[in-house]
This record gives structure tokens, C-alpha cells and sequence, in this order.
């Protein structure tokens, strides 16, 4: 406790240095939030679409009922189909309407006729659909084959571009930090190494001397991460309601404040170590 | 209580502050270090301290042999030691109080036992009035005043002096010599590095004098005139 009050004093009074150290803190620790929302995000995606293993047949305009009916028997007698759901273009517009409801501009636009009847066949297994759309291709009514393993396969490129990307950012974040950490510790350490020498004289221990110093470490560290955290979580909620008409259907959001605690919570643990870290870094360094 | 045995102190730079020195000084003694400046008062000061150790021989102190002492045993020993500074090493930007009260910070007090301890030294050495003044508010006399307050606050066997009256006028010179004595009379041991020769000369007591490191010296000051 004394030590934390003695720690606090160094900072209010320089009060400069400790603003730098905690924004530095907050910009590494802001990254890391914001590339978690991402991968952990795009994997829920992913996971999404592959739990879903489904492939879209949209019909021509003169495909008639009929066609339509003899393929989706043709194809549920394969044994490989779990469910076959027929879309007529009354459905399809019903649902563009649903997903467009506030917009009444989209609305006006669009009739029943430019929308196209559809098929859509979930396998149960994701590597079936391949073989699926094979025969979905090869019909003559069917123009056009939706199929998810090409999204999967672009958001999985796409994820892991991500992540490297982010994962190099984070690293000289966070050697930055480190290094702005130390600077400012061991700037303290010299400026006030007459009153150390004096603390020592007055049989103050090596540890004594050093906690205050380590636990500033701490303090940026922790406060740094929070203010991060907080930025990057409150600029999740604001996003929220855009990114949730972009995901339709998709169930990310709201994310819930589970996942957001726990991740506060890792992020703190990284900031205590990264904190401990460059403070004995300084104060093993100008404190022999 | 302590003790030097063919103490030898060389610098790195090949300087010989101490050479041969053998010496014991009782507990509760007040004893006078003597000599010109360079003579090896303050390295003598320094070893009892664990400043720094001797090249060769042995020092103790009680039952501490300081040429062995791990460091992890030197804030120990040096709760035993109150030491004037020389320089006085007075922070200036805490309070008279604040300064006294650092060492018992330092010495994991409980704030209501240091807060009490604190007054009492204060009103042992008379500064309690100037107890929230800084340092530079405070004239020659006080500061030495706070600086013997701050070397009492553990109730240390021994206390060093460094010089202590070296920039006062005579008169403040002698109140403090007095309060070493008052210090003494209870029982604490006290060493005075000092080139004053009217003080030496006055108080009859123990004179150890060093001379480019030897001890050229070692007498009791009795009364010229019976």
C-alpha cells in the first residue's frame, strides 16, 4: 500500500511521461481488442457457414415447376441431401422485402419477376456439396449455383491475412511500449538516485527501493489496457446495429460481455507481465 | 562493542585512506575522531557502515562481523547505526517531519508508532516547532538538529557524526555537541569526526586521531589544570 501511494506520487509528478507510457499502453492494448473482434468474429463466420453446408440453385425464367420438382427428387434420392427448401420468386421477394424492410427506395425497385425461384440443398456433409453442385450445374434450368465452400475458402484467406497482419502490428506495439516503458522508468530512477542513495544509507532494502518503480509498470499497464479495452469494446456496441443488418442472419451480435470480460481480463494479465517486464528491465538496469 | 583489528582500507585509484588501524571503543562511549581533512575520518565512517569494506583485517560491531555480512543483513545493521552525514543528505523536498519519518518508512513502521516516534525525537532535539518547515527554511543549527532527529529515530547503539558542527558559529556549535552529550548520557555510543579544536579540547574525552590514515593518536583528555 505504501509503496502503491509512493508509485502514484512519482506519477503525479510527472505527469507527461506518465500520460505517454499509458497511451502507448492503450494503442497496443486497443490493437489487441480489435484484432480479436476480428478473428474471433470471422472463425464464429466460418463456423457459421460451415455448420451449414448448403448450396443455392437459382432457376432460369422458364424452368417450370415441374423441372424444378423432377431435379429435387433426382437429387434427394442421392441419400446425400439432408434438406432440400424450395424458394418460388412470391418467397424470394418476401424476403428481400423482410431483409430491406427500412428501406422503402430497395422496395419500389424490385418485383416478383426479377427475383428467381430457387433451391436450396443442405448435404451433411460439407464435402458432398462439391459433387451436389456438380449436378446442379449440369441441368439445363439452372442458371446460376451459389455455393458456400468458395465463401468459406476467401473468409478463411482473408481471416488469416488478418491475423498475420495483426499479430506483426501487435508485436512492435508492444516492444514500443516496452521500450517507452523502460525509458520512463529508468528516467525516474536516475533523476531521483541522490534520494535513493539516501534511502539506502537509511537501510532501506534493495526490494524497498524497487517496488514502487515496478508497480508504476503495473499501473500503466493496467490503465493502459482498460482505457483500450474500453475504447475497443465501446466501438463494438456503436458499430453493433451496422454490423448486424451487414451479417444477416449470421449469429455474432450482440457479442456477449462474457467474451468481452474475459477478454479484459487476458489483456490485463499480458499488460501486468509487459509492465513487470520493462519496469525490471529500467530499474535492473539504472539500480545496481 | 567495536572493534578494528590491522584495518586496511585501499581505493581503487591506489589511494591508502587506512592503514593498520586496531582500535576498540566500549559501549556507551563518547569518542572523538580527529584529523585533518583526508586524514580517513569519513572511510572510517564508511566501513562501520558497510559502505564499503576493508582491503584487509577485521571489523565488528556487537555481533556483527562486518567484513562477512551478506548484504542482505545490511539494513539491519544499519538500523543499529545513526548516522549525521556529513552533507547532512537531508531530502529537500519533504518536510522536517517527513524526513524523520523516512527512515522509520523505510523500516516498516506502523504510521501510528513512526508518527509517535517522530515527536519524540523532534522534542529530543528541540525542533518540534520547525517540524513542517523544509529543509531550506531552516537555519544551519536546525538542520544539524534534524539530521541528529532522523540518525535517533530507530533508537540506534551507535551514532556516527560526521563533521557535525563543521559550518556553525561557536555557540550553536557547542548546543549541539551538548545534545550529543544528552544523546550519550542515555546510553547510546557516540563517534564525532571533528577538526574543532576547541571542542576537543574542552570536553575531556576519548581523542582518536588519524593522521594520512594511521592512527597516530589514541588518548584520554584529562584536565590540564588540577
Amino acid at each position: 500500500m505504501r509503496h502503491l501511494q509512493t508509485s502514484w506520487k512519482h506519477m503525479r509528478r510527472h505527469p507527461y511521461q506518465a500520460l505517454a507510457a499509458i497511451f502507448i499502453m492503450m494503442l497496443t492494448f486497443l490493437a489487441i481488442s480489435v484484432f480479436s473482434f476480428i478473428v474471433f468474429g470471422s472463425s464464429t463466420i466460418i463456423k457459421y457457414f460451415e455448420s451449414k453446408p448448403q448450396v443455392t440453385a437459382f432457376f432460369k425464367e422458364e424452368a417450370k415447376q415441374a423441372n424444378i420438382d423432377e431435379l429435387r427428387a433426382s437429387l434427394e434420392q442421392t441419400g446425400k441431401v439432408s434438406n432440400v427448401k424450395f424458394v418460388s420468386k412470391k418467397d424470394a421477394l418476401q424476403i428481400y422485402k423482410d431483409q430491406n424492410k427500412n428501406d422503402p427506395l430497395l422496395l419500389d425497385l424490385v418485383t416478383e419477376d426479377i427475383l428467381p425461384a430457387s433451391l436450396e440443398i443442405s448435404t451433411y456433409k460439407l464435402d458432398d456439396l462439391k459433387a451436389v453442385s456438380d449436378t446442379l450445374k449440369s441441368s439445363s434450368y439452372v442458371s446460376e449455383v451459389a455455393y458456400q465452400k468458395d465463401i468459406v475458402s476467401t473468409l478463411v484467406a482473408w481471416t488469416s491475412g488478418i491475423r498475420t497482419v495483426g499479430i506483426v502490428l501487435i508485436a512492435l506495439l508492444a516492444l514500443v511500449s516496452i521500450f517507452v516503458m523502460m525509458t520512463v522508468i529508468g528516467f525516474k530512477v536516475s533523476q531521483r538516485r541522490e534520494e535513493i542513495e539516501i534511502m539506502r544509507l537509511l537501510s532501506a532494502t534493495g526490494w524497498y527501493i524497487r517496488w514502487p518503480f515496478i508497480l508504476e509498470g503495473v499501473i500503466y499497464g493496467t490503465l493502459g489496457t482498460t482505457l483500450g479495452w474500453i475504447l475497443a469494446s465501446g466501438g463494438l456496441m456503436y458499430a453493433s446495429p451496422y454490423l448486424d443488418s451487414f451479417l444477416k442472419g449470421i449469429p455474432l451480435l450482440p457479442v456477449s460481455p462474457l467474451f468481452l470480460f474475459g477478454l479484459l481480463l487476458v489483456e490485463l494479465l499480458i499488460a501486468v507481465v509487459l509492465g513487470v517486464f520493462a519496469s525490471s528491465l529500467a530499474v535492473f538496469r539504472y539500480l545496481k | 562493542m567495536i572493534k578494528l583489528e590491522n584495518v586496511t582500507k585501499k581505493y581503487l585509484t591506489g589511494n591508502t585512506a587506512l592503514s593498520n588501524i586496531t582500535l576498540t571503543i566500549n559501549r556507551g562511549d563518547f569518542v572523538f575522531l580527529v584529523g585533518p581533512s583526508g586524514s580517513g575520518k569519513t572511510t572510517f565512517f564508511r566501513l562501520l557502515t558497510r559502505q564499503t569494506i576493508p582491503t584487509s583485517g577485521y571489523i565488528s560491531i556487537g555481533d556483527w562481523d562486518l567484513v562477512k555480512l551478506p548484504n542482505k543483513k545490511i539494513p539491519n545493521l544499519r538500523k543499529n547505526i545513526g548516522v549525521v552525514f556529513q552533507d547532512l543528505k537531508l531530502l529537500r523536498d519533504r518536510t522536517i517531519y517527513e524526513n524523520i519519518m523516512f527512515p522509520l518508512e523505510v523500516g516498516n513502521f506502523s504510521p501510528k508508532d513512526a508518527a509517535k516516534r517522530v515527536q519524540e525525537v523532534l522534542e529530543q532535539v528541540g525542533i518540534v516547532e520547525h517540524k513542517d518547515k523544509f529543509p531550506l527554511q531552516l537555519s544551519g543549527g536546525e538542520l544539524q538538529r534534524a539530521a541528529i532527529a532522523r540518525a535517533l529515530a530507530f533508537s540506534p547503539e551507535i551514532i556516527l557524526a560526521d563533521e557535525p558542527t563543521g559550518n556553525l558559529d561557536n555557540a550553536t556549535s557547542w548546543e549541539i555537541v551538548k545534545l550529543l552529550q544528552d544523546i550519550n548520557s542515555k546510553g547510546t555510543t557516540i563517534i564525532m569526526a571533528t577538526h574543532d579544536t576547541n571542542i576537543v579540547d574542552n570536553l575531556l574525552k576519548r581523542v582518536i586521531t588519524l593522521e594520512k590514515g594511521k592512527l597516530v593518536k589514541d588518548e584520554v583528555r584529562h584536565a590540564k589544570h588540577k
